[in-house]
């Protein structure tokens, strides 16, 4: 009786599992791989085939000034967004009560508000005669140049990634246990001390994790770089967004595209190896 | 409100604690005291709703390189005790004072004392030797000196071979000794043990009680144990001191809380123990008569005032119990026999009270074994009665 009952609905469980098993494949194939595929031949057949586009690209003054930007402006954006994240995953994880919740309330409200919002909020504060400039006025640093340029740009970058960076690092901070900093203190550390012989290296691996995804987020920035920048910055994947449907370079687009995908491919290997490293190291 | 305090250099304790490690002979310190706390109290969310009083003035002294214990169910404030005397918790009022020095204002890390944490809170990404180093390196000893130090730990608790492991591949025991390897590096005055066993299994537990006690014999630090375990505390403590609601209840060599609790509390909690209520019925040189409903009189010392008609609690081990049979004074009824292994339980009805009765097996001493139905005589050791006022 039970064997007649439980076949049937193993087999049912089975077959569902397949289905989901093989959906996820699928899907990917559909959605990425073959997209993807499709970009890669363009950047070899469009116009014609041949690597004309990928030699135009890495030989091309234009396009190296815009990759060189691109990472310029990756790297301070990434500089400035690890540790403002840092400080405020402290005092989220280890705050107690009142300002343990401002700071969550301060990191999800940006989740809930559009990029494009987000961007041209920033438009409002840092343009020429805005209330940024205005104050700083008020402390006397006339000559401080805001609008659009590049800092505008890192300024909206930034604010766009700092939740996206607060949330791994104090995920790895909140099994930090607290009673190992205690046992520091115990042992005749100075609370400074527990941070930087403790509290710092246990939470590394979250600090990496947010180090490679911010890079990585940083790079495809596209929404916040058009507004704020009004075509004066122009990063990767503008660019990308350019050739493809203004100047209808459709073959340069592509390999463009393709460009950017191999850089995250390799950051991402890099900083799992780097974490690895950093594992041995500590040993 | 730490970070307010000026703190002395917590350096200078490497010179001024010179307690000698294994090999060397230990410099006592003869009638010299530890540690002690007096009118200490400590009140959590004070002047909230949630007011908790955790210690209610509690009054007590520990002496130098004695294994003192401090025992009590879970929550009952010997842990917030404990961390009182390392500095993780700020004491409400009272004074506590370590080798003289009142420490109530002084951050942990100012304190000459460690602690072994319940989880052993090692630092997980240092290997066990730096886990070890840890408190040296803090005392800004010479390299050669931690180095050598390490090595002498690491001997000492028998983890020389994992020196250069990691924590988190090791056993619960293992973390354990790296634990107190490197409470015990810096050569403390004083040495906070918070529950350390309650993590390992039975067995290990028990070893790990004789290497305690051994351990603190060897190093002559000064040893406050905190745990539950009554049997723990009875095995490895010079004193104990018998925690209960905040309040102390007892404090006492292990003989003194077991053969002689001073309330009901102890004598439950401390083995076990029959509770019987008893009305004084007359008191001569010392010695009270007390009369059991149901049961008839029994004498035994008083050592505080009583009254006639007063109502006491007597309080008898039931193992002191002697059953009989065929002496015509047969008033308890067996309602149940429970087999131990080492020993035979029997459950008791004698009148309104429900009494245990505890026999090694075999008939040692005589004694006879009896069935559930069973209708038995029974008497008390001598001096095996302890009045109980409160």
């Amino acid at each position: 009786m039970m064997r007649a009952q439980s076949t049937p609905v193993r087999r049912y469980a089975a077959t569902g599992s397949l289905a989901m098993l093989w959906a996820l494949p699928v899907i990917l194939t559909l959605a990425y791989v073959l997209p993807f595929a499709g970009v890669t031949l363009w950047s070899v057949t469009r116009p014609e085939l041949g690597l004309q586009n990928y030699v135009r690209i890495f030989t091309g003054a234009d396009f190296q000034a815009i990759f060189f930007r691109t990472a310029w402006v990756c790297l301070v954006s990434t500089a400035i967004t690890i540790p403002i994240a840092y400080l405020l995953a402290y005092y989220w994880v280890m705050g107690s009560g009142r300002r343990s919740r401002l700071v969550e309330i301060c990191i999800f409200i940006p989740f809930w508000i559009s990029v494009l919002v987000r961007a041209f909020g920033w438009v409002v504060i840092l343009r020429n005669n805005g209330l940024a400039s205005d104050v700083a006025n008020a402390f006397g640093l006339g000559g401080l140049s805001t609008g659009r340029n590049v800092w505008s740009v890192i300024t909206g970058m930034v604010h766009f990634m700092v939740p996206f960076a607060v949330l791994p690092m104090a995920s790895v901070m909140r099994k930090i246990d607290r009673r190992v900093l205690l046992a520091a203190l115990g042992l005749g550390c100075r609370p400074l001390g527990v941070f930087w012989r403790i509290y710092l290296p246990m939470s590394l691996p979250g600090v990496f994790s947010a180090l490679a995804m911010t890079f990585i987020f940083s790079l495809g920035f596209f929404v916040t770089p058009m507004i704020l920048g009004g075509g004066r910055v122009v990063l990767t994947a503008e660019t990308v967004f350019v050739q493809m449907f203004q100047t209808a370079n459709w073959g340069l687009g592509a390999a463009l595209g393709v460009v950017l995908l191999v850089a995250v491919f390799a950051i991402l290997w890099l900083s799992q190896r780097v974490m690895r490293i950093e594992q041995l190291m500590s040993r | 409100m730490q970070r307010a305090i000026k703190h002395p250099d917590p350096r200078p304790r490497a010179e001024s604690n010179i307690v000698p490690m294994a090999g060397s002979d230990p410099v006592r310190h003869p009638n010299s005291v530890a540690a002690e706390v007096r009118n200490l109290r400590k009140t959590y969310n004070a002047g909230t709703p949630h007011a908790h009083e955790a210690l209610k003035d509690v009054d007590l002294s520990i002496r130098a390189n004695e294994f003192f214990t401090l025992l009590g169910p879970s929550g009952c404030g010997k842990t917030t005790l404990l961390r009182i005397l390392g500095g993780f918790e700020m004491l409400t009022s009272g004074t506590c004072r370590i080798f003289g020095e009142d420490v109530s204002r002084l951050p942990p890390e100012a304190r000459p004392v460690n602690t072994v944490f319940q989880q052993y809170a090692l630092f997980p990404h240092m290997t066990v030797r730096r886990n070890i180093a840890f408190g040296l390196e803090m005392l800004g000893k010479p390299r050669a000196e931690v180095e050598s130090t390490v090595e002498r730990m690491l001997d000492l608790v028998h983890m020389t071979d994992y020196a250069d492991r990691r924590p988190d591949t090791m056993s619960g025991g293992q973390r354990q000794r790296v634990a107190l390897a490197r409470a015990l590096a810096p050569q403390p005055k004083l040495l906070l043990l918070d529950e350390p066993l309650s993590a390992l299994d039975l067995k290990l537990r028990q070893k790990m009680r004789l290497e305690l006690k051994s351990l603190q014999r060897e190093t002559g630090i000064t040893f406050i144990f905190v745990t539950h375990d009554q049997e723990e505390a009875l095995a490895m403590s010079d004193r104990v001191a018998v925690i209960s609601n905040g309040h102390l209840q007892q404090v006492g060599t292990p003989e003194d809380i077991y053969e002689q609790p001073q309330s009901r509390f102890v004598a439950d909690f401390i083995g076990e123990s029959n509770l019987i209520e008893a009305k004084v019925a007359g008191v001569t040189g010392g010695e009270a008569s007390l009369d059991i409903e149901g049961f008839g009189k029994v004498h035994a010392p008083v050592a505080e005032r009583v009254e006639d008609g007063q109502k006491v609690w007597l309080s008898i081990r039931p193992e002191r119990l002697v059953l009989g049979s065929g002496d015509g004074q047969e008033r308890a009824k067996v309602t149940d026999r429970t087999y131990l292994g080492n020993a035979v339980e029997y459950h008791l009805h004698v009148g309104e009270h429900a009494l245990t009765a505890r026999s090694p097996r075999g008939g040692l001493r005589g004694r006879q074994d009896f069935a559930p139905g069973d209708v038995v005589s029974v008497g008390f050791e001598p001096g095996s009665i302890k009045v109980l006022l409160s």
